[in-house]
């Protein structure tokens, strides 16, 4: 078969489990007073299309924070306005001020999903593509079964079109940036991730590895020639799109305080819900939320986070090559994960794969999701496990990012299989302990604690321990 | 470098476990009435006993399936009674809950292992270089071809029905032939004539085949026939293995005295010419030539219009009615249409059968000539002919060629059955799914003699795009949507009848001119 027409048959698997997927229920259905993160994307559809801009974050007798405020950056409440422009044409009553809260119908639920599936055509695929034909290595069948896999990846697909969020356009942003970085379009990359930090603050977990690869790609063209012009171009490129974003916002600095208090909202605690990050596992253990202060909880998380990250930014620094770039990626993200403040599970949407799978299992049971869950999950477990096995492999590329992770993933799986799925019955079908009502959760919020852990350790270990010089490296500039 | 790790069969599995996983994310998809048909029959078959089975008529949904199937109803139920035991009770019309809804589809799903079985034992008979990379494979593309399947897809898992299952004893019975075990597959075709009885569409295709290949154990040197070597025992076992099949099916009915009824069940000609929804065959054709000609009549005032009858024929509803201009239809006139548009085929592989494929060939015809000039045929019937194909379509050219028209027309011509917006996305995915990988497929099978469709076929199968906009997205923005609702159906059905028709006449000059294998001894 012709590459195209794989590639084609690939897209549409995609897009046919996306849409499979949005026939089951969303976050929060059925469910008032306060619904689930779909009422909330409808809400800001609602928020930004009546009111004016400099309302849209502060507390108004229109726009109670109190009902899903308003809490990512700009870029997305400029989504949820395009989004809420079509919604009025369609059915006025969807976005009505405060009347249209709650508001649920099968019309609406189509609507909303539609808006998803969109995003992910028009952004999300063509970065998936281009990164699997540019970025990845292999012969081309591999490539496909690469762009397969990660269009095939549940995690994402069951967040976005069953629980309801539109995870793929941040990610498909911080995507444009890689694949720019790594064709050597430095500037489009600066862009895109500048852009893909403006939809979602999450991004910030990416954020050092861009910062590091850029400057270090400066560094190695000579701070006093090209590089520094380079440097130039890179900051000014980030600056205007920052400005660009935020320029309703620029007038006031009470109104930058207050979106910035919007995103990082300090006073709720080092953590919500079960996470699987340290602080909820450690807190298994030792009352670390309650036993120390609000502010030496910021610090200290703010302290694990750097310190966790610092190894691998100063490699990256002073090796910025793609194969660091993606290490860096994930090691940052892994970082972050487990060590920053107010994490929300949701974060650790990054190609990690199955594992996340797992872990966003209490979440996606409140959702009435399992059956999606399981489906996609052994779909792509199964699928993961054939294509991987059945292409060839030279020892060299057993190294590689995407083989490396889905391999370690294997191998744990064969040997935690049993654990999991023990963990996931017993999670569904009995009931836990009058002592411990929370026991299942925070035990498979725990178990993918270890294994993020694990993983943040061993790909510290690669990238640190990569010798200088290896042949098959791509082109740095 | 390392050999490739591909297991012989772990392709296959791999294709069954895809199509699978999708078939279980389509569980909260729209389904059509023949949900609640079904879940009428768990409940006749399970509540009432077996004297009361045809008679029952609570619902609108009457048993309507030979005796078989109702005993597979029969034993689906005993698993039923632990997902929702209020599915069996025969007052709960309509009844839907989530438990009944994931039995019911996961049925579907599970009885559809025997479609990949049958699937499996087809591809082993396939004729194949060695060698070739896994995609280029013919039985890996049969393979997708066959489980990937769109008709089969939408019609068993969206809309709801248990042709997966039925397929798959068909295409079994077709393998066993291939494999030449005929007794087994004359065994299997009773079975599934007693499940379906709509495979009597291909049943002269069965009897003369194996009156022709199994009955006479010898040909002459040039293929004709050798009288001489006719089989009385042959003959004697196949009959023994049809009439105890068929005994088993209809014996308790006639022991009761209910033939009758069970007949007029099976066969209740009062439902119309054509289905609610056009098949695109000759009648949709002939239906529009009525009503062009009505109206150009009305318009030059050659015909009175108080003359005609007010029904609608596309109304939704089943009902006869009379035709305008041209001369009614009767099912006696759709029976004789039916039996010359496929005694030419019958008689020609009387005369020189080319063993199995030729028989599949005859097979195939058979099951288009009845859909193209039965009485109230239904679209899904198409897929009857789809299917069979697609083993002719992985080995000869022309065949790809005819298979490609065929299914991309036919599967086309399914979609009024989903007509929710919901799962719009859904078949124009799966559609392009199944289309691209059929068309580069096998272009790139036959890849050495040049270009598989000419550019008329390309053109007309373009045009199915344009119409398509224009049928789901223009037209219902359009104020004719009120009054005159079936135009999109009308169109689809005629466009699709063009190229249905044209894929017949290819497959018939096929048959007609091909030459017959000489100096092969047909002995089995």
């Amino acid at each position: 078969m012709e590459n195209w027409s794989l590639v084609s048959v690939c897209v549409l698997l995609g897009l046919t489990t996306r849409w499979a997927v949005s026939f089951s229920s969303y976050s929060g259905a059925g469910k008032p007073p306060m619904f689930g993160d779909y009422e909330a994307q409808r809400h800001w559809q609602e928020v930004t299309y009546n009111l004016p801009v400099q309302e849209w974050y502060f507390n108004t007798t229109d726009n109670d924070l109190g009902y899903w405020g308003l809490d990512y950056p700009p870029l997305t409440a400029y989504h949820s306005l395009l989004c809420g422009h079509v919604a009025k044409l369609i059915n006025p009553a969807w976005v009505e001020l405060r009347t249209s809260r709650g508001f649920e119908s099968a019309a609406h639920k189509l609507f909303m999903r539609t808006t998803v599936l969109f995003a992910d055509i028009l952004i999300y695929f063509p970065a998936v593509i281009l990164y699997c034909i540019y970025l990845s290595d292999g012969s081309s069948k591999r490539k496909v079964a690469t762009a397969l896999c990660i269009l095939l990846y549940p995690g994402l697909i069951l967040i976005d079109y069953g629980h309801f969020q539109y995870n793929s356009v941040s990610l498909a942003l911080t995507l444009w940036g890689i694949v720019g970085l790594g064709l050597g379009w430095n500037l489009l990359g600066a862009l895109a991730f500048s852009l893909a930090l403006n939809y979602k603050q999450m991004e910030l977990y990416h954020s050092l590895p861009f910062f590091c690869f850029l400057l270090g790609k400066c560094i190695k063209q000579g701070l006093m020639g090209r590089g520094l012009l380079l440097l130039v171009k890179i900051s000014l490129t980030v600056l205007v799109t920052f400005a660009l974003c935020w320029w309703p916002f620029l007038s006031d600095p009470q109104l930058i305080l207050q979106v910035l208090h919007r995103l990082f909202p300090v006073d709720r605690g080092l953590f919500e819900d079960k996470v699987a990050n340290t602080w909820c596992s450690l807190n298994v253990l030792i009352k670390i939320k309650t036993l120390l202060s609000r502010d030496t909880q910021l610090l200290l998380s703010f302290a694990l986070t750097l310190l966790s990250i610092l190894p691998s930014s100063i490699k990256l620094l002073t090796k910025p090559t793609l194969w660091q770039f993606k290490l860096a990626l994930v090691n940052s993200s892994l970082a972050f994960f487990l060590f920053s403040f107010q994490v929300h599970e949701k974060s650790i949407l990054l190609p990690l794969l199955s594992v996340l799978s797992y872990s966003m299992l209490p979440l996606l049971l409140k959702d009435g999701l399992l059956l999606p869950y399981t489906v996609t999950s052994l779909a792509f477990l199964y699928l993961g496990v054939y294509l991987l096995s059945a292409l060839d492999r030279s020892p060299e590329e057993e190294l590689r990012l995407g083989s490396c992770a889905l391999h370690l993933v294997f191998l744990q799986f064969t040997v935690s299989l049993v654990a999991m799925a023990g963990l996931s019955f017993t999670s569904v079908v009995l009931e836990p302990p009058a002592r411990l009502p929370d026991l299942f959760p925070v035990l498979v919020s725990v178990f993918s604690f270890l294994h993020f852990l694990a993983m943040l350790l061993y790909f510290n270990l690669v990238q640190l321990t990569e010798p200088s010089s290896k042949k098959s490296q791509k082109k740095t500039n | 470098m390392a050999a490739p790790m591909i297991a012989e069969w772990s392709w296959f599995v791999a294709l069954a476990f895809g199509v699978s996983f999708i078939k279980c994310l389509l569980l909260n998809a729209y389904h059509s009435t023949d949900f609640e048909v079904h879940r009428n029959w768990l409940a006749v078959t399970h509540s009432l006993p077996v004297s009361q089975w045809y008679y029952e008529s609570t619902s609108e949904w009457t048993l309507d399936y030979p005796p078989f199937f109702a005993w597979f109803e029969y034993g689906l139920s005993h698993v039923a009674k632990y997902f929702d035991k209020e599915m069996l009770v025969v007052q709960n019309l309509n009844y839907a809950s989530p438990a009944t809804v994931l039995f019911q589809r996961l049925s579907v799903i599970f009885t559809d292992l025997v479609f990949i079985y049958a699937v499996k034992e087809c591809c082993k008979c396939c004729r194949e270089d060695k060698g070739k990379d896994l995609l280029g494979k013919s039985s890996f593309i049969l393979a997708t071809l066959l489980l990937w399947n769109f008709g089969l897809l939408i019609v068993d898992h969206i809309h709801f029905q248990y042709n997966g299952f039925l397929f798959g004893v068909l295409l079994l019975s077709v393998a066993r032939h291939f494999q030449k075990r005929h007794l087994e597959g004359a065994l299997l075709f009773a079975v599934l004539l007693n499940l379906k009885h709509i495979y009597l569409y291909v049943a002269p295709a069965y009897g003369i085949f194996l009156l022709r290949c199994f009955c006479f154990t010898q040909n002459n040197a040039d293929g004709s026939l050798q009288w001489r070597s006719f089989s009385p025992l042959r003959l004697v076992a196949l009959g023994l293995i049809v009439l105890s099949t068929f005994a088993v099916s209809f014996g308790p009915f006639i022991v009761k005295g209910q033939l009758q009824q069970v007949i007029s069940r099976l066969f209740p000609f009062k439902r119309g010419l054509c289905h609610a929804y056009w098949a695109p065959n000759i009648w949709a054709l002939y239906n529009i030539a009525d009503k062009a000609l009505s109206i150009l009549g009305v318009k030059l005032k050659l015909l009175d219009m108080s003359k005609f009858s007010k029904a609608s024929m596309t109304g939704g509803l089943v009902q006869e009615f009379q035709h305008s201009v041209l001369p009614s239809v009767s099912p006696l006139i759709t029976l004789i249409c039916t039996l010359l548009s496929i005694l030419p085929a019958v008689f020609s592989i009387w005369r020189r059968p080319n063993g199995a494929r030729g028989f599949l060939r005859c097979m195939v015809i058979c099951a288009l000539g009845s859909f193209l000039f039965g009485w109230h045929v239904h679209e899904k019937a198409i897929l009857m002919a789809i299917l069979p194909l697609s083993l002719l379509a992985v080995e000869s050219k022309e065949d790809a060629r005819t298979f490609l028209i065929l299914s991309t027309t036919g599967h086309f011509s399914l979609f009024p059955l989903l007509f929710t917006a919901q799962e719009l996305p859904i078949k124009i995915l799966l559609m392009l799914l199944f289309t691209i990988f059929s068309f580069s497929s096998l272009t790139k099978l036959f890849s050495k003699s040049g270009p598989l469709l000419n550019s008329v076929e390309v053109a007309y199968l373009l045009g199915l795009v344009p119409l398509e906009l224009i049928c789901e997205f223009v037209y219902p923005l359009t104020s004719w949507q009120h009054t005159l609702p079936f135009i999109p159906l009308l169109l689809t059905s005629v466009y699709c009848a063009l190229g249905v028709l044209y894929s017949f006449i290819r497959l018939y000059l096929s048959v007609l001119t091909a030459p017959s294998t000489t100096g092969k001894a047909k002995s089995q």
